[in-house]
C-alpha cells in the first residue's frame, strides 16, 4: 500500500496559559489520497485545532507540544513559515465554516477565484479567468461570467459557499480541509452543498478532511472517521463499521442520540451524563499513564 | 446614486455658505476694532473719518450693509480691501492657488505617511517595534503643526540650513508664470529645476501641516487594519499561501480605508485651518498668511471674503471625503 497523503502522529497541544490544559491528547490519523476522513466531535473536542495545526494556523493561546504532521512525507510542523506557505498554498485548501465572512467584501468574486491560480500556477489573467469560469460552472453557478464581476454581498449564502468550494478546488490541491462547511447554512442548502463537496472530491480525486460536530453529516460524506472527545481519539476506522457496529460507549451514545443519522435535520439529544463521566475518567486515566511514562 | 449625492450635497453647501456669510458678517460687526481708525493718518478730523466711512459704505445700517455685500457676492463682486485698496476677488484669486498647492501637498504627505506608519505597524504587530511605533505616533498626535513648523525652522532652516526659510520661490530665479499654480505649472511644463525649488520651499510648511494628520490617520487606520486582519477572508487568504505584506495590502487595506476616511475626515479640515499660522511662520504667500494681515488691519471686506473661501474649502473637502467613503465601499456604491 502506498504511504498515506496525510499522516498525523502523536499530536499533542496544550493551552499556553498557566492551566496548561491539554487540548489534543496523542491524536493520530491517516488520510489516503482521494479519501474523505471525518473528524467528529462536540464543540471543544479539539477537532478544529487539528485542522488549524495542519494549516499552521494554531491560535496564539495554544501550543503544539509534540507530534508530527506529514503531508506527502514532509513534516509540516518542522517547516519554516515560508516553505509552509508555499506547500499549503499550492497543495492544500480550506472550505471555511461561514461563507458570509470568508469572502473579501471589497474584492470581486473573479479576483478571489483567480489570485491563487496566478500566484502558484503562474497562469495569465486570461487563462486564470477561463479556469475560474469552468470552476463556477462545475459548482453549478448560473451565469458564471456575470458572477465573476459581482461582489460577495451580491450573492446568497449558498452561492457564496459554492464559490468558496470552487476556490478550494481551483488549484487541484491534494488535500482540502472542510471546517464545518454546512453549519452556517439553511438545512435545504446543507444537503446540496454536502453533495457538491462529495461530487467535486470524487471528480478531482482529492483527499478531504471533514471537520464536523454532526454525526448525520459525517455519515453522508465520510469514508473513515475519527471520534474526538476532550482532544482524545475515542474511536477510529471505516465510517460504515463505526456507524453499524460502534465499539466505544461514547460512539454508541452519539448514535443513540441521533436516531436518524441519515437525516442531518433532526436535532440530537444530549449524551447521557454517565457516558460523559466514563469518558472523562478514561481521558484522565490516559493522562496519568502518560505522566508515568514521561 | 453618486450623482444624486453630489447634487444634494452641493445644494446643502450653498445653504451652509449662506449661513457662514451671515455669521461672519454679524461677528465682525460685533467684534471690537474699527477699520477706519486703522487707516486714517494722524491729524485727520471727524469729517475725514465720516467721509471714509461713507466711501466704504460703513455708515449704512448693518442690514443694508449685509444686503449690499450679499448682492455683490452674487454678482461676483466681493468688495474692495480696505487695507490693500484692491479688489477682494482678485486678491483671493492671486493667493488661493498657493494655499491649495500647499494644503494639497500636505494632504498627500499626511495620507502617505499615516498609511505607511499604519501598514508597517500592522506588519510588525508581533514585534517590539510595534510598541516603538506607537510611542512615536503618540508624540506626533500630541504636537501641533505650528510647533513642528518652529522646530523645522530652527533645525533645518537655521542649525543645518538645508531648506529655504520663507517664501514660495527663490526671487533670484528669473521666471514668468502663466498661472498661479506654480508647482503644478512647472511639473506639467517640465521645468523640473524650478519645480524642485518650489518643492524645497514647500517642504517644511507642508510637512508641519502633514504630521498631525499623519498621526491621526496612522492611529485609526492601524485599528481598522487590526480588525480586518482578524476576519475570515484574511485567514482564507493566508491558507492560499499569500505573504503577510499581500494580506495587509491586498486583502485588509481596501476594507480598512473606508472606515478610516470616515473617522479622519474632520482632521483634513484642521489641516486647512492650520495653513493660517503655518503660512505665517514661513512667510508663504497664501490666503492663510493674508488672513492674519486682514484681521490685524480690521479689513472687513477681505476677512469676509477669506472666511467664505475657507468655508467653501471645508465644505468641498467634506463632500469629497463623503463621496470617497461611498465609492470605496462596494455595498454602498451599488445601493
Amino acid at each position: 500500500m502506498s504511504p498515506p497523503l496525510l499522516s498525523i502522529a502523536g499530536l499533542r497541544a496544550r493551552r499556553r496559559d498557566r492551566s496548561a490544559q491539554p487540548i489534543l491528547r496523542d491524536v493520530s490519523l491517516t488520510l489516503a489520497a482521494g479519501e474523505v476522513h471525518g473528524i467528529l466531535g462536540e464543540s471543544g473536542a479539539g477537532k478544529s485545532t487539528v485542522a488549524k495545526a495542519i494549516l499552521g494556523l494554531v491560535p496564539r493561546g495554544i501550543r503544539i507540544t509534540d507530534g508530527r504532521i506529514l503531508l506527502d512525507g514532509r513534516n509540516l510542523l518542522a517547516l519554516d513559515s515560508r516553505s509552509l506557505r508555499r506547500i499549503l498554498g499550492a497543495e492544500a485548501a480550506l472550505i471555511p465554516q461561514d461563507p458570509s465572512t470568508a469572502l473579501n467584501p471589497g474584492r470581486r468574486v473573479g479576483a478571489q477565484l483567480t489570485d491563487g491560480l496566478r500566484l502558484w500556477r503562474g497562469l495569465s489573467a486570461a487563462a486564470a479567468d477561463r479556469r475560474a469560469l469552468a470552476l463556477l460552472e462545475e459548482v453549478q453557478i448560473r451565469e458564471p461570467a456575470r458572477v465573476m464581476w459581482l461582489y460577495p454581498h451580491e450573492l446568497s449564502g449558498g452561492m457564496r459557499q459554492r464559490v468558496l468550494i470552487a476556490a478550494a478546488f481551483a488549484l487541484e490541491p491534494k488535500l482540502v480541509i472542510a471546517d464545518e462547511p454546512t453549519t452556517a447554512l439553511d438545512v435545504t442548502v446543507q444537503k446540496q452543498i454536502l453533495r457538491l463537496i462529495r461530487v467535486m472530491q470524487t471528480r478531482h480525486r482529492t483527499a478531504v478532511l471533514f471537520v464536523t460536530h454532526a454525526l448525520g453529516v459525517a455519515a453522508q460524506i465520510c469514508d473513515t472517521l475519527s471520534l474526538l472527545f476532550m482532544g482524545k481519539v475515542m474511536e477510529q476506522g471505516p465510517a460504515a463499521d463505526i456507524l453499524l457496529a460502534p465499539r466505544h460507549a461514547y460512539t454508541r451514545a452519539l448514535l443513540a442520540a441521533n436516531p436518524r443519522h441519515d437525516r442531518p435535520a433532526s436535532s440530537p439529544e444530549p449524551i447521557p451524563e454517565p457516558v460523559i463521566a466514563a469518558c472523562k475518567a478514561e481521558v484522565a486515566a490516559a493522562d496519568r499513564a502518560d505522566a508515568e511514562d514521561g | 446614486m453618486l450623482a444624486a449625492i453630489v447634487l444634494r450635497r452641493s445644494l446643502m453647501t450653498i445653504v451652509t455658505l449662506f449661513g457662514v456669510a451671515i455669521v461672519v458678517f454679524l461677528l465682525l460687526r460685533v467684534a471690537p476694532g474699527d477699520p477706519i481708525a486703522m487707516m486714517i493718518s494722524p491729524g485727520a478730523g471727524p469729517d475725514d473719518v465720516a467721509a471714509l466711512r461713507a466711501r466704504y459704505g460703513l455708515d449704512a445700517p448693518p442690514l443694508i450693509q449685509f444686503w449690499i455685500w450679499l448682492h455683490g457676492i452674487l454678482m461676483g463682486d466681493f468688495g474692495t480691501s480696505i487695507s490693500l485698496r484692491l479688489d477682494v476677488l482678485s486678491l483671493l484669486a492671486e493667493r488661493l492657488p498657493a494655499t491649495l498647492e500647499l494644503s494639497g501637498l500636505a494632504l498627500a504627505l499626511g495620507v502617505f505617511l499615516g498609511g505607511a506608519i499604519a501598514v508597517i505597524a500592522t506588519l510588525l504587530r508581533r514585534s517590539f517595534v510595534a510598541g516603538l511605533i506607537d510611542a512615536v505616533n503618540g508624540l506626533l498626535l500630541a504636537v501641533p503643526d505650528f510647533v513642528w513648523a518652529l522646530a523645522f525652522v530652527l533645525v533645518l532652516g537655521v542649525l543645518i540650513p538645508v531648506l529655504p526659510l520663507s517664501g514660495r520661490i527663490d526671487p533670484a530665479l528669473e521666471t514668468t508664470f502663466v498661472t498661479r499654480f506654480y508647482l503644478v505649472e512647472n511639473l506639467v511644463s517640465g521645468r523640473l529645476a524650478l519645480a524642485g525649488d518650489i518643492l524645497r520651499h514647500m517642504a517644511m510648511p507642508s510637512l508641519a501641516l502633514a504630521l498631525p494628520l499623519a498621526a491621526v490617520i496612522a492611529r485609526i487606520l492601524k485599528e481598522a487594519l487590526a480588525e480586518a486582519m482578524q476576519q475570515d477572508y484574511v485567514l482564507l487568504a493566508r491558507v492560499k499561501g499569500f505573504s503577510e505584506l499581500r494580506l495587509v495590502l491586498g486583502e485588509a487595506l481596501r476594507n480598512a480605508v473606508g472606515p478610516t476616511l470616515a473617522l479622519t475626515g474632520v482632521q483634513f479640515t484642521f489641516l486647512i485651518g492650520g495653513t493660517v499660522i503655518v503660512e505665517r511662520i514661513f512667510s508663504y504667500p497664501g490666503i492663510g498668511n493674508m488672513a492674519i494681515d486682514a484681521v490685524i488691519n480690521r479689513d472687513l471686506p477681505l476677512i469676509q471674503g477669506l472666511v467664505l473661501v475657507f468655508g467653501l474649502m471645508f465644505l468641498v473637502v467634506n463632500l469629497v471625503i463623503d463621496l470617497a467613503v461611498v465609492a470605496l465601499n462596494p455595498k454602498l456604491r451599488h445601493g
